[in-house]
């Protein structure tokens, strides 16, 4: 991964945040990824989300394991801390950083081989844990550092550049993490700025383990005719359901919904979303339906994206276990020691 | 063999039939008598039905190690009884339960066989089969504390304290022992010429497991964070700790907790929950046994390359593979010395009984935290999961713990720059930031090639100074570990070296080879890098044996590895079976050295 630093210029007419901070504040090194990859998308997307969200940047911990994805926080929020562990293991570390210091923005950048094939074991227990993070997932089907074999997302018959089509079945992350019981599970496409801000926005604001899968194609090694993970494809069979709006606290919830179509969502931090349903039938606070749905629309071929699923009732980690509010890193040592009396006292047991 | 207070008494059950329990009063009433004592467990990987043996050593000298004799056995299990007879010594005792017709074809001429019929006697007395299988077992207590000669208003005592909130339960426990006692007292003569008399050697001292004593002193090393997956023998650690915590960190206002186990889904996230949890400045540990340390070895390396700290209590038990997950040795010394892929070398402690696992436990999370490199507390079964008599914990009301170089919010607004890597010092220890403190303070902490400022690179002399550097901070870690302890008389050519649990028995193997005029001075490392002082003394000796329990020498191969020691002059005697090292063993061998021509 080369690190070119940017140049620090700033245009003076560029919009500021509540922070006085703009957009150029939270970008990072230059991408070295190929050039059109869907990744540098998500990478502006996030960008764009933070910012709007006014994320304090040293708040902010950017978390990753090995691959193109996992590269990719290092271009962005350069003034956040960021983590590039090792392969398939940023759940963990994750983990017990938020166990430290719940005080803190995670977004965590992996894609569908650190995810779904040698990560796979972590990628699901940190959704049995509820970890409160934004868990991105840049789905290309592929890996790419090590040039073009299939990933577990590949979708059956899809067409690799050279050799056989994928015969075994893809683990989908939106289904999976459906079935463990994730509280906010988004899907989008790289090639849609417009709906992908939104859903980043909402998985960051949601108290608990937000998932973001996105179709992110690989335009080195899988975007060619017959790969069900290049933009051409992605295009087609898209079935875009759901938009999310992040209302501001200051903002009073608009009724320019239609009956039906709008769902304001009350978010555990006190935030409010608001979705917008492009389809009637879907229900997207229902685990039973939704997984119905996106089963058979798959089945049809079809690629569903939004927000596709939302509990808000499931307490996040912290929460389940009881722990005080205060990051358990910020703790003074005073508060943890039992001290010399106790220890005199305790050991009368061991006599 | 009439002795007092010098007895080895070992009771052969099978688990899961409360005999813990029974084991554990008999050991506490020798200790509470004022004569010290050893407890060894010898117990299978298994939960019901498989035999199990308890080793109770009187020791009035007080020594620490476990004895390789059986003077009274207690056989109250038929499938070992052949191969528990046989362990008796030529003069001891075995005690039977006569309920049943033995094998008499297995009598031994050179023993006493004294036959009670506890299991008859329980089943007259008791009802329920659970009841009378535990009963039986507590009803030996009383037989062997008629032999022996111990305390019954001390045992009483004790069964008050253990059941102080089931008064009934100290009845019939009560009962049970007086069957024992009582049929032993009209039967045979009592005490045997081997017994146990009051003295007053336990004032000031404890009965404790090195994995209680641990967790204790993670509780009392500020850790908030533990992540774990449960692996024997290292599975009490953990348990300790959540004990200790929810009677200490529990906040009596709001009942939140101030601290936060994490049962993971494999050793793989345990040490990545460890690493993020101390990259963000909580003290956080994993407690976890070989094949663990194999599994954690990747995160390990980046650990040591990133400058993370970590503290990984290793309590080894045999291998290789999954071996023998109830037996003790030290076989993993240089699976962790050098875990990991790529040139990687880690701090390990070395604690030798549960009082130093105690006082270790602060020492590695304030190494950890100053070197900023993970710090590896190597333990064993034996000192993890065993009984042993230690001085009562203290704890200097005057610590604060060591946190290294950690630049706060207000050196960061005052800097231009922050460079994660930069030794500033020349220690070879650079300063860190902890994330969500100042915006000025962020890095990105990566394993892959990095420049001294933080940097990616691909850069071979970039990459190379940082490496280089890492050697200065190793350097400086030889400097700040626990210094070994040393016993040296310049009269002496020939030494014993060892480490950890092999402690005890060299201790006592040097008083008996005194008494033979065989003088060794003694050291005994604590920590791994050898500090100057270890180096020193193996330069000193011409012979230089060293006491492990392995079967490759590790300790040995890390003494030529790290501190060029002369590898002509270490001589290995290795104890590799699976059960704790005994005195004996190590004057068997010294002797045999001697006659073979070494020096001593």
């Amino acid at each position: 991964m080369s690190y070119i630093a940017k140049p620090k210029i700033t245009h003076p007419g560029l919009n500021k945040n509540e922070l006085g901070l703009t957009t150029r504040d939270y970008e990072g090194a230059v991408s070295t990824l190929c050039a059109g990859c869907g990744h540098d998308s998500v990478t502006a997307a996030i960008i764009q989300a933070v910012f709007e969200l006014n994320v304090e940047p040293h708040m902010l911990a950017k978390m990753s394991g090995i691959g193109c994805s996992s590269k990719t926080p290092a271009y962005f929020a350069s003034q956040s801390h960021g983590f590039n562990s090792v392969h398939g293991r940023m759940p963990s570390v994750t983990t017990g950083a938020n166990a430290a210091n719940r005080d803190l923005t995670y977004i965590g950048v992996s894609g569908d081989g650190d995810s779904l094939s040698i990560g796979v074991g972590q990628f699901v227990h940190a959704i049995r844990r509820n970890l409160n993070m934004c868990y991105i997932i840049e789905n290309n089907g592929v890996y790419g550092l090590t040039k073009g074999q299939f990933s577990a997302s590949a979708d059956i018959g899809s067409l690799p550049k050279k050799g056989l089509p994928n015969q075994q079945e893809p683990i989908d992350p939106v289904s999976t993490a459906l079935s463990l019981g994730a509280t906010y599970i988004a899907r989008s496409f790289s090639g849609d700025k417009e709906q992908l801000v939104p859903l980043i926005k909402g998985a960051l604001l949601h108290s608990g383990f937000s998932l973001v899968d996105v179709i992110s194609p690989c335009v080195t090694f899988n975007d060619h005719e017959g790969s069900t993970k290049s933009y051409a494809h992605t295009r087609e069979f898209y079935n875009h359901v759901i938009n999310v709006d992040y209302i501001h606290p200051s903002e009073e919830i608009k009724a320019a919904y239609a009956e039906g179509e709008a769902m304001p969502i009350h978010l555990r931090g006190g935030d409010t979303i608001v979705l917008r349903k492009l389809s009637r039938e879907y229900d997207p606070t229902s685990r039973a339906s939704s997984f119905k749905y996106l089963r058979d629309r798959f089945n049809a071929g079809e690629i569903t994206t939004g927000l596709l699923y939302v509990n808000e009732e499931r307490e996040e980690m912290h929460e389940l276990m009881g722990n005080v509010d205060t990051p358990l890193a910020h703790l003074p040592y005073e508060e943890l020691s039992p001290g010399k009396e106790e220890l005199h006292k305790l050991q009368s047991r061991y006599r | 063999m009439a002795s007092v207070n010098d007895v080895v008494i070992k009771i052969a059950t099978v688990n899961g039939t409360g005999s813990a329990s029974a084991n554990s009063l008999l050991r506490k009433s020798i200790f509470r008598m004022g004569v010290p004592v050893v407890g060894k467990n010898y117990f299978p990987s298994n939960i019901q039905g498989l035999p199990t043996w308890y080793e109770i050593r009187v020791t009035g000298d007080g020594y620490h190690s476990r004895s390789n004799r059986v003077d009274v056995m207690v056989a109250m299990n038929a499938q070992t009884y052949e191969h528990d007879m046989a362990d008796v010594k030529p003069g001891g005792w075995l005690i039977y339960d006569s309920t049943w017709p033995r094998n008499r074809q297995l009598n031994r001429d050179d023993i006493t066989v004294i036959g009670i019929p506890l299991s008859k006697m329980c089943n007259e007395h008791f009802d329920g089969a659970r009841a009378r299988i535990l009963m039986k077992n507590i009803a030996y207590v009383g037989a062997v504390a008629a032999l022996l000669d111990i305390d019954l208003d001390i045992i009483t005592t004790l069964l008050e304290e253990t059941f102080a909130a089931k008064k009934h339960l100290v009845q019939s426990n009560m009962e049970a022992i007086r069957l024992g006692y009582d049929y032993a007292r009209e039967h045979f003569a009592c005490p045997l010429p081997m017994r146990v008399e009051k003295m007053d050697a336990t004032a000031g001292h404890i009965i404790i497991d090195g994995n209680t004593a641990a967790g204790l002193g993670c509780v009392y090393a500020g850790a908030t964070v533990g992540a774990w997956y449960p692996i024997t023998p290292s599975t009490s650690l953990m348990d300790a700790f959540r004990t200790f915590c929810s009677q200490y960190r529990v906040d009596p206002e709001t009942g939140k907790r101030t601290y936060c186990i994490i049962q993971a889904e494999d050793e793989l996230a345990a040490i990545g929950m460890v690493l993020g949890a101390n990259w963000n400045g909580a003290r956080s540990f994993t407690p976890t046994s070989g094949p663990g340390i194999s599994l954690m070895s990747e995160f390990i390396g980046l650990a040591y390359y990133a400058e993370i700290p970590a503290v990984i209590f290793n309590v080894q038990r045999t291998g290789p593979s999954t071996g023998m997950p109830t037996r003790t040795q030290q076989c993993d010394l240089l699976s962790c010395a050098y875990a990991s892929h790529g040139d990687t070398k880690h701090v390990l402690l070395f604690p030798a009984d549960p009082g130093e696992c105690f006082y270790m436990a602060p020492q590695a999370f304030d190494l950890s935290e100053r070197l900023q490199t993970p710090v590896m507390v190597l333990s064993d079964l034996d000192i993890g999961m065993n009984d042993w008599m230690i001085p009562e914990l203290e704890w200097d009301e005057n610590y604060v713990p060591d946190r290294g170089k950690v630049y706060s919010a207000e050196e960061l607004e005052k800097m231009d720059n922050f460079y994660r890597y930069l030794d500033v010092d020349g220690d070879g220890i650079p300063y860190r930031t902890l994330p969500g403190v100042h915006p000025k303070g962020a890095y990105f902490t990566r394993g892959s090639g990095h420049t001294k400022l933080g940097a990616y690179t691909e850069n071979s002399d970039d990459y190379q100074e940082v490496i280089d550097r890492l050697l200065v901070k190793w350097e400086t870690a030889r400097g700040m570990v626990p210094e070994a302890e040393i016993r040296y008389s310049k009269m002496n050519k020939a030494a014993l070296l060892t480490l950890g649990s092999g402690d005890g028995a060299c201790r006592e193997a040097l008083d008996r080879l005194a008494k033979q005029n065989v003088g060794l001075n003694y050291c005994r490392v604590k920590a791994f890098p050898f500090t100057d002082a270890v180096r020193d003394f193996i330069d000193k000796h011409e012979v230089v044996y060293v006491v492990e329990q392995n079967r490759d020498a590790q300790l040995r191969t890390l003494l030529i590895n790290d501190i060029d020691a002369d590898q002509n002059k270490l001589v290995s005697l290795l104890h590799y079976n699976g059960m704790p090292i005994n005195s004996g063993f190590v004057v068997d061998k010294v002797l045999d050295e001697i006659a073979k021509g070494r020096a001593a």
